[in-house]
């Protein structure tokens, strides 16, 4: 400790002999590990903006599509269907599902007098709500009456509210689709922009019986989509093993045989999106680190140039009964404080940089610790690194050598 | 006969370049008994550097053996040389070799840190040792505000500090000018008397003359070994004209 201490002294006063060479070195360190932090902080706050408008897509939610089963070479060309009784028998048979809705949705024009809006239209249950995570928030759901009726009722999106009604809520307001006059019941509480950058709140829901009828002519009960969601989300893959087996009975189709459906959870959907963003981060902050790396060189390059300036100091400190290892320990130290001088530096211009970002974008920035921890560790760590091969160059004059250097 | 402090033994050393083997020391003997003022004179060449290096644990002979004080240091490594270099060596060097940016006290306190000695105890040592060399009232000067003799009586100090039994001194008057040189030289005597053992290297003959005993090197080999009356710095320096007189003169 003694023997540190001392060499930390040393350097200390080394490093404030030569003010701007140290400076522009820590800058170099300063540079590098800012750049670390604050990309991964960018990066994290990024993923967890995408993660968090996953969630409020539900995280139960599993979808079921129809999947084409036609491969290449196979004789029989099976049309994939869906159909509404697929869903009833899901929430009858399987216990880990808690409600599933029909899902079908079309393009379309909504016309109210002069002004039109094209949308999403989209056939659905009495359960989309819940499953989906909607809610009306003016005027009233669809009733058991509109569903086995076919009613012409429609449910607008709130983008779609303001395009054609502008300040009115539109309720009891009719609106054309095709040829068709729809009854406006309710408007949907907004929802905002989806992960992928869709307005979730540009669509129009129509019961999915009227959606067959109206909008997209189809056979009886088909349907395009079921989305079903998991009495819980630990049962998530309970739920999955559950429709797979119940779907493939229904439409016999034999255990080795391709399914003529597809099962995609939101789970699964949340964890591609979590490694596309941490493999998008790793490849940002391994950009940013070659510049921690360049920092590094530069206290090489620094140190480097201190022992060959201080070549006659070393020979005297050697005359005198210092051993290679007090040479040594006195050079990496100077460096290590060199680098952690700027890891420290670097922090905080990463604290300052996120606290501007924070005033230009309305993104939830934490401060990575992780990202702290690395940075200066990897600060440190640098000085030792590129410090050890001047310092070893230092520890190894031969004192007579040095003694007689100019 | 007192007991030896430096013994050399049919010590030789070679310098091998591309072009030639240089043959710097050739089998010298040498042994130096506790309390002896020794004075290494020779032409440039002669081996006389080569051989304070031995002695001084800076290089290693070729062949031969070196024991200081009864410890053979001939085959130490690196670490143990410094360590004896730290224990047993005082370092006197012809341009000081002071740190510089660095006060008379730090610097002086630089054996004992590597020493591994305490703040409190390293500073009390490094005072005394000032005290000794009369720079009590430069402590906190640095070498360029120090004149040449100040400067040197730093470097004695701190090849003092750590009580050596020997201190080594390459050419130290060799940037000096008379009065300061018969100064540092009154100093040596006077720590030669308290019972410090003393090689010098010098090429001037009134400065080998205070030493008791004069060992002239030629080729690599001692040509000359000889004990003599040595001449009184103290006295020498009471024989120069006053400064003042000095001053007036010119």
């Amino acid at each position: 400790m003694k023997v540190f201490l001392a060499a930390l002294r040393i350097s200390l006063r080394a490093i404030a002999r030569a003010k701007a060479r140290a400076a522009l070195t820590v800058l170099g360190i300063l540079i590098g590990v800012a750049a670390v932090v604050v990309v991964v902080a960018l990066g994290n706050a990024v993923r967890d903006q995408v993660l968090e408008q996953i969630a409020t897509l539900g995280a139960n939610t599993i979808y079921v599509f129809p999947e084409d089963t036609r491969a290449s070479g196979a004789r029989v060309a099976a049309r994939p269907r869906l159909t509404e009784a697929d869903g009833e028998a899901l929430v009858r048979e399987a216990t880990s599902i808690a409600k599933v809705t029909p899902l079908s949705t079309a393009r379309g024009q909504l016309v109210v007098g002069e002004r039109n809006h094209p949308t999403t239209i989209m056939g659905i249950g009495d359960d989309y709500f819940d499953v989906m995570a909607y809610s009306v928030k003016r005027g009233e759901s669809f009733s058991a009456v509109d569903f086995r009726l076919k009613s012409k009722v429609v449910i607008l999106g709130d983008s779609v509210r303001k395009e054609l009604f502008g300040s009115q809520d539109g309720i009891g307001e009719y609106v054309r689709i095709g040829k068709h006059p729809f009854r406006v019941v309710g408007v949907l509480a907004p929802k905002g922009q989806s992960p992928f950058g869709e307005d979730q709140d540009d669509r129009v829901l129509v019961p999915i019986g009227t959606f067959r009828a109206r909008i997209q002519r189809s056979a009886p009960g088909r349907v395009q989509l079921l989305v079903a969601s998991a009495s819980d989300e630990r049962t998530v893959e309970r739920a999955v093993t559950q429709i797979e087996q119940i779907l493939r009975q229904r439409h016999r189709i034999d255990p080795d045989d391709r399914p003529d459906f597809g099962v995609r959870t939101q789970a699964e959907i949340r964890k591609s999106n979590e490694q596309t963003f941490t493999i998008l981060t790793a490849l940002l902050s391994s950009i940013a680190a070659i510049s921690l790396l360049v920092g590094g060189i530069g206290v090489m390059n620094v140190m480097l140039v201190s022992v060959t300036e201080r070549t006659r100091e070393i020979g005297i400190r050697l005359a005198i009964g210092a051993r290679e290892g007090d040479i040594l320990l006195q050079f990496l130290v100077e460096a290590v404080v060199l680098s952690t001088i700027g890891g420290l530096l670097g922090l905080v211009a990463a604290i300052a940089g996120i606290a501007v970002l924070r005033q230009i974008v309305d993104w939830s920035f934490q401060i990575p610790f992780d990202a702290v921890v690395l940075a200066f560790g990897t600060s440190a760590g640098v000085g030792i690194i590129f410090g050890f091969l001047p310092a070893r160059r230092a520890a190894r004059l031969d004192p007579i050598e040095a003694l007689r250097h100019e | 006969m007192a007991e030896p402090l430096i013994e050399l033994r049919e010590v030789s050393k070679d310098y091998v370049s591309e072009a030639a083997i240089v043959r710097a020391l050739r089998r010298v003997d040498l042994v130096v008994e506790r309390g002896d003022f020794v004075a290494i004179i020779g032409q440039s060449g002669s081996g006389k550097s080569t051989m304070m290096n031995i002695i001084g644990c800076l290089d290693r002979p070729s062949t031969g053996r070196y024991v200081l004080d009864g410890i053979d240091v001939t085959e130490r490594s690196n670490d143990a040389r410094a360590i004896v270099r730290n224990r047993l060596i005082g370092f006197i060097f012809q341009g000081f070799n002071l740190l510089a940016r660095t006060t008379a006290l730090e610097n002086v306190e630089l054996p004992l840190v590597y020493r591994g000695v305490g703040g409190g105890e390293r500073r009390r040592r490094a005072l005394a040792a000032l005290e000794q060399v009369g720079l009590a009232d430069r402590i906190h000067h640095t070498p360029n505000q120090l004149s040449g003799g100040q400067q040197q009586r730093v470097a004695i100090a701190r090849a003092l500090v750590t009580n050596p039994p020997l201190l080594l001194a390459d050419e130290p008057t060799g940037n000096l000018d008379t009065r300061t040189s018969l100064e540092v030289l009154e100093l040596l005597q006077r720590l030669n008397r308290s019972g410090i053992t003393i090689a010098l290297v010098t090429h001037e003959h009134d400065i080998a003359a205070c030493a008791k005993r004069l060992v002239r090197m030629r080729d690599g080999a001692i040509q000359i070994d000889v004990r003599q009356e040595p001449t009184d710095a103290a006295a020498a320096l009471a024989a120069l004209p006053s400064r003042e007189a000095e001053e007036k003169r010119a």
